[in-house]
């Protein structure tokens, strides 16, 4: 661990913390619907856009009917998304003449881009026309964001509102993130990125002839536009098979500096959008400052980690101090693909700069174990807001129990519906994740995809299947998931893994929203100092530890044993 | 529940079809506009040219083996900096198939002339397989091996490497490193006698 690393730990944070209050400020505005200075240029899209859906923004909707609103939506889209896939070689801008995408191959990605995770089993510059990355894998990075987001607004009216039967209109809100918040973010992004040598062109490679005379040819496309959302988005889905370590999708330190803080930019104004609607910010701020510290501590392990670096390798004569580089990028070194490590899986955002399947085990035990907490920590564009008050419903309900009391946040009685909701919630991800996985390490059409063997092979699967509950989308990338048998489990994973968080939370609001408020007395617990965020972490860690320790100990704490004391497999 | 069903279908359809024409189309037209008009290089790849002639890519690395040129890192892309088969090696660190790679290319170097630690990045594969870049030390370590196939001096090499190494941004953002295809360009225009 150098002091330079560090020092871009410490700028990170700062900036992090610096974006938190004005981008929540402004998704204040958008959750409130009020007029910003984009109206001028786009408000006759979004008008227009409602007169052709035959949409009333003004019709407040029932937990229910916002819930049957984004389901049917995000149904549609898989389909549509689909048929991209499955059309490729008839439609345009297929230069590199790919033919369709199987059709269990297809389905997944669809499932995969709808669902904000992203996973992705196939290679993007050999797999996947122009058309089919720009319409029908980059919209949907707008759109399951989007979302995501909008899902968040509904939740925070939830907590927000009294004695209400809506939670707002999911059309108004969605439409709303899209047109005054991703797209011109995402305009100013894009160039930002070509400037900094993203390509952004049509034409469907260049190719070279290398100075020792072979001939290279090098993929492109329209990379700079899906960059952007795929960050600012939480999305993680790469142009190339390497994604953001590649180096046309990320070319140098500060736009991986970029890339990180994108990746963080939204969740976190999402936490001062909370408080500000329930009425103080300090609640916002106690969310924030949890997410934070839990952040910070699994920089410091996957750092740390990482430094030490693997010492099978230094035995033949590696220079130690260099750290564990399998797998990262030069330009990036240890520092800066710890953090994104880090990063990447706290938000669901699942984009990678170096490879995480070549970790140190206790390297590659951060991003697991972020995933498996379900990604709350900032968390992925709005999923990581409402994931995580499904943690804090849960913790005054435990402080209810220890003082005796009945729960209350942030005004809201918490009662035994809410608790039983929050619970299914938080047993059914695990259930699949570990059900799945116990499945794939016993079958062969589970086994037959591993790239590494031992306790690191068995890391492969609970991965995949942590990563797509968590709708996440990192790999350790060695698995070869582009098979029917996982194609299909990890849909079912990514699908279960977004509408198994998203029905019962809203279903929570709904009951919340219904309530009326109680005043804050001496005897209520205060939900905004050191003490409810000790709490908060508590909760989450005991939770989240109990649950999959067993599973962890099997794979990256077993392998850690191995490697240190030079075991292979 | 039924009304909330039918009531989403209409707005689901139009909502996919406007917004796919928006964000799918307009919007990465226009970034391409945009790109295409204002950073020409960098959005058509960052191609490096000998005249007429494209060499390759500023930001992409490709295959060295020739002892006059500086070796970049091994690659897991394809058959080695395929720059249509991005990839990483994926192996674990207690993999044997790791292990038995690197104690390969160790045996490789020290037989090159290379003594004392091997840099950390030199023989472990990037995340990419497209790695344009070597550490310093790494480019240092290879000088005497250079030098010898071009009939050049060490110290010549050595200022030419010195020269190509970029530094970390305001000391903080990115590693010092050197990029292996414009420094083995400038060994080519140093006009040096080549013996390799």
């Amino acid at each position: 661990m150098t002091f330079q690393g560090w020092l871009l730990i410490a700028l990170f944070t700062a900036c992090i913390i610096a974006i938190t209050k004005p981008m929540g400020a402004w998704l204040f505005a958008l959750y409130e619907g009020r007029r910003t200075p984009l109206h001028v240029v786009l408000g006759p899209v979004e008008r227009g856009f409602y007169a052709l859906g035959g949409i009333d923004p003004d019709e407040d909707m029932t937990w229910r009917r916002y819930a049957v609103h984004v389901l049917i939506f995000s149904f549609v889209g898989v389909l549509l998304t689909y048929a991209f896939m499955r059309l490729q070689n008839v439609l345009p801008l297929n230069p590199q003449a790919f033919p369709a995408v199987d059709p269990h191959l297809a389905m997944n990605t669809a499932v995969s881009f709808i669902t904000n995770t992203d996973w992705q089993s196939y290679s993007g510059e050999s797999t996947m026309s122009h058309l089919t990355q720009m319409a029908g894998l980059a919209t949907h990075n707008f759109l399951s964001a989007a979302t995501g987001i909008a899902v968040a607004f509904a939740v925070i009216r939830g907590f927000a509102r009294r004695e209400s039967k809506g939670l707002g209109n999911f059309w108004a809100d969605m439409t709303r993130v899209t047109l005054y918040l991703l797209l011109p973010a995402c305009i100013v992004y894009a160039v930002v990125l070509v400037a900094g040598g993203v390509p952004q062109t049509f034409a469907g490679t260049a190719v070279a002839t290398t100075l020792e005379g072979a001939k290279q040819t090098l993929a492109l496309g329209p990379v700079a536009s899906q960059e952007a959302i795929k960050m600012l988005g939480t999305n993680g889905g790469g142009f190339f098979n390497a994604n953001s370590a590649h180096p046309f999708e990320n070319p140098s330190a500060w736009t991986n500096f970029l890339q990180m803080v994108s990746i963080f930019a939204i969740g976190a104004g999402l936490t001062w959008t909370f408080g500000k609607a329930v009425g103080n910010t300090r609640q916002g701020w106690a969310i924030f400052a949890a997410m934070l510290l839990l952040f910070l501590a699994g920089t410091t392990v996957a750092y740390w980690a990482e430094s030490a670096g693997n010492p099978n390798l230094h035995a033949l004569g590696l220079h130690a101090a260099d750290g564990n580089m399998e797998g990262k990028e030069v330009r990036f070194g240890i520092a800066a693909s710890a953090l994104f490590a880090t990063v990447t899986t706290d938000a669901s955002c699942g984009a990678v700069n170096a490879m995480h399947d070549s970790f140190t085990a206790l390297g590659g035990l951060v991003p697991l174990f972020n995933m498996q907490l379900g990604e709350i920590i900032i968390g992925g564009v709005g999923s990581g807001l409402y994931g995580f008050l499904i943690y804090a419903v849960l913790a005054v309900f435990v402080a209810g129990l220890m003082v005796g009391r009945s729960p209350e946040y942030v005004g809201k009685k918490i009662e035994s519906r809410e608790v039983k909701l929050a619970v299914l919630a938080i047993a059914v991800l695990p259930l699949i994740t570990l059900g799945f996985t116990g499945i794939a390490a016993i079958v062969p059409a589970g086994l037959a995809g591993l790239n590494n063997k031992g306790p690191h092979g068995y890391s492969e699967i609970l991965y995949a299947f942590s990563s797509a509950v968590g709708n996440n989308g990192s790999a350790f990338a060695g698995l070869t998931a582009s098979t029917p048998f996982y194609d299909g489990l990890l849909a079912v994973a990514m699908w279960f893994g977004r509408f198994f968080v998203i029905i019962p939370v809203l279903a929570i609001a709904g009951s919340l929203a219904a309530k009326r408020v109680v005043p804050e007395s001496s005897g209520s617990f205060p939900t905004t100092g050191p003490l409810w965020v000790g709490l908060l972490i508590g909760i989450i860690l005991i939770l989240g530890g109990l649950t999959f320790l067993p599973s962890l100990a099997l794979g990256p704490i077993a392998d850690q044993l191995a490697m240190v004391h030079g075991q292979l497999f | 529940m039924n009304a909330d069903f039918r009531s989403a279908i209409r707005p689901s359809l139009v909502m996919l079809v406007a917004f796919t024409i928006l964000l799918g189309l307009a919007y990465p037209a226009l970034i391409l506009g945009i790109g295409q008009l204002a950073f020409p290089a960098q959005a058509n790849g960052s191609l490096v040219r000998d005249g007429d002639k494209v060499v390759g890519s500023e930001l992409i690395g490709q295959t060295f083996a020739a002892a006059k040129y500086f070796h970049g890192r091994p690659s897991a892309a394809g058959k080695g900096y395929d720059g249509q088969a991005s990839s990483g090696s994926n192996l674990g660190p207690t993999s044997k198939a790791l292990v038995d790679r690197v104690r390969a290319d160790v045996k490789a170097v020290r037989a090159d002339g290379l003594t004392g630690d091997v840099p950390g990045d030199l023989l472990t594969t990037s995340a990419s397989g497209l790695d344009p870049h070597i550490s310093p030390a790494s480019a240092r370590v290879q000088i005497a091996r250079v030098a010898k196939a071009r009939g050049m001096t060490g110290p010549q090499v050595q200022a030419i490497v010195e020269g190509a190494v970029e530094a970390p941004l305001a000391g903080i953002l990115g590693e010092p490193r050197v990029n292996v295809l414009l420094l083995n360009r400038q060994l080519d225009a140093s006009g040096a006698k080549t013996a390799g």
